[in-house]
C-alpha cells in the first residue's frame, strides 16, 4: 500500500530544501551587501563542522559503547584523508570499519 | 571546446562520483530495509537531492508530523542559503532554465567544485554529473536492498565520513581555520545545552554571530 504520510514528508522536505537553495538568488538578485559576501565565504567551513556534530548527535558518551566506535571511525577517516586525499577511500574504509565495529564488536 | 569542458567536469567530479555512489547506495539500502523500494529512492533523489535531508527523511517517515518535517527540513537545509550567497556573483550572468537547474542542484559537494570556477558550462556539467551519480547510487542501493538480505546497521556513517572528509579537505586547503573551529565548538556547546533535537537553530545563530565578531580578524588574514 502506498504510504501517503511518507509521500508528504518527501514533498515537504524537497520543497523546503529547494526553496532555501533559491532564496538568496531571489532576495539578493541585484546587489549583495558585503557582510553577506563575507558570510558566503566563511560559512561553508563552519557549516561542515556543524554537520559532523549533527551526524554524531545521537551518540551517548555515558552509556552503551560510549561513542568509542564513532571516535575511532572518525579518526580513521581524518588520518586516511590527510594521508591519501581520496574521498572514496576515506568514506568506504571509515564506513566499513564502523559497520564492522557496531555489528561485531560493540553489538549489545 | 564543448568536449573538453565535459571531460574536465568528468575528471573533477570523480571523487564526488565515488562518494555519491557509496553514500547514495547506503541511502537506497537503508530505505529499502525500512520497506520503501527503489522507486522511492529515485523519487527522493530527484525531488530532494540532499543526502543529509534524505537520510533525515527516513526517520521522519515513521513518526514526525508534517510541521516537524518542515521545521527539521529548514534547519538541515539552511546551510544552502550560504552556498547560494557565495554563488550570487558567479551565477549572475547565467539565465533561464540552466540557471534554475544549477541553483536547484547546488549541493555541498557540487558547491565545493563550482565555487572554484568561473566557467558557466563547466559548472553546469559538474551539477548535472553529480546529480546523476547521486540518483544512480540511490537506485542501485534500493535495488540491491530488495534483492540481497543485508545487515545495514551503521551504513548511515557514510554521511558522517563524507562530512569529516570534506572538513579535512577544507582545513588542508585553507590557512584560516577559525570558521571551522567556531562551527565545531559552537555546535558541540549547543548540543550539550539544547539537546540533540533542538541544537541546530541556536548553533546557526551563534555561529553567524561568532563569525561577525571575528570578521575584522578573518578578513585581514
Amino acid at each position: 500500500m502506498f504510504d501517503v504520510h511518507a509521500g508528504y514528508v518527501v514533498i515537504i522536505s524537497g520543497a523546503v530544501t529547494i526553496f532555501l537553495r533559491f532564496l538568496p538568488f531571489i532576495a539578493f538578485g541585484k546587489n549583495t551587501p558585503s557582510f553577506l559576501l563575507y558570510l558566503g565565504r566563511v560559512l561553508p567551513c563552519s557549516v561542515m563542522a556543524m554537520l559532523v556534530v549533527y551526524c554524531l548527535r545521537g551518540v551517548n558518551v555515558l552509556a552503551g559503547s560510549h561513542g568509542v566506535p564513532e571516535v575511532i571511525a572518525c579518526a580513521v577517516v581524518v588520518v586516511l584523508h590527510v594521508w591519501r586525499r581520496n574521498t572514496l577511500l576515506s568514506i568506504v574504509a571509515g564506513t566499513a570499519l564502523y559497520m564492522f565495529m557496531i555489528q561485531e564488536i560493540f553489538s549489545a | 571546446m564543448r568536449d573538453s569542458t565535459i571531460t574536465r567536469a568528468l575528471h573533477d567530479t570523480l571523487p564526488v562520483m565515488t562518494g555519491y555512489l557509496v553514500l547514495g547506495m547506503g541511502f537506497g539500502l537503508l530505505l529499502s530495509t525500512r520497506g520503501y523500494n527503489a522507486l522511492w529512492a529515485f523519487a527522493m533523489s530527484v525531488m530532494i537531492y540532499s543526502g543529509t535531508m534524505q537520510f533525515a527523511a527516513i526517520d521522519l517517515f515513521a513518526s514526525a508530523s508534517l510541521v516537524t518535517t518542515g521545521l527539521t527540513a529548514s534547519m538541515i537545509s539552511a546551510r544552502h542559503l550560504f552556498y547560494g550567497l557565495s554563488m550570487l556573483e558567479r551565477y549572475r550572468n547565467i539565465h533561464g532554465l540552466r540557471k534554475i537547474y544549477m541553483i536547484y542542484a547546488l549541493t555541498d559537494e557540487t558547491y565545493s567544485l563550482v565555487c572554484e570556477s568561473d566557467d558557466e558550462n563547466y559548472c553546469f556539467w559538474v551539477s548535472l554529473l553529480d546529480h546523476s551519480y547521486w540518483i544512480a547510487g540511490s537506485v542501485i542501493g534500493g535495488v540491491l536492498g530488495q534483492v540481497l538480505p543485508f545487515d545495514s546497521r551503521g551504513i548511515d556513517f557514510a554521511l558522517t565520513a563524507l562530512f569529516v572528509s570534506i572538513c579535512v579537505e577544507q582545513w588542508l586547503n585553507s590557512s584560516e581555520h577559525s570558521p571551522a573551529v567556531i562551527g565545531f565548538a559552537v555546535s558541540v556547546m549547543c548540543l550539550v545545552i539544547f539537546g540533540a533535537d533542538n541544537f541546530l537553530i541556536p548553533s546557526m545563530l551563534l555561529i553567524t554571530i561568532g563569525l561577525f565578531m571575528m570578521r575584522g580578524r578573518i578578513e585581514n588574514v
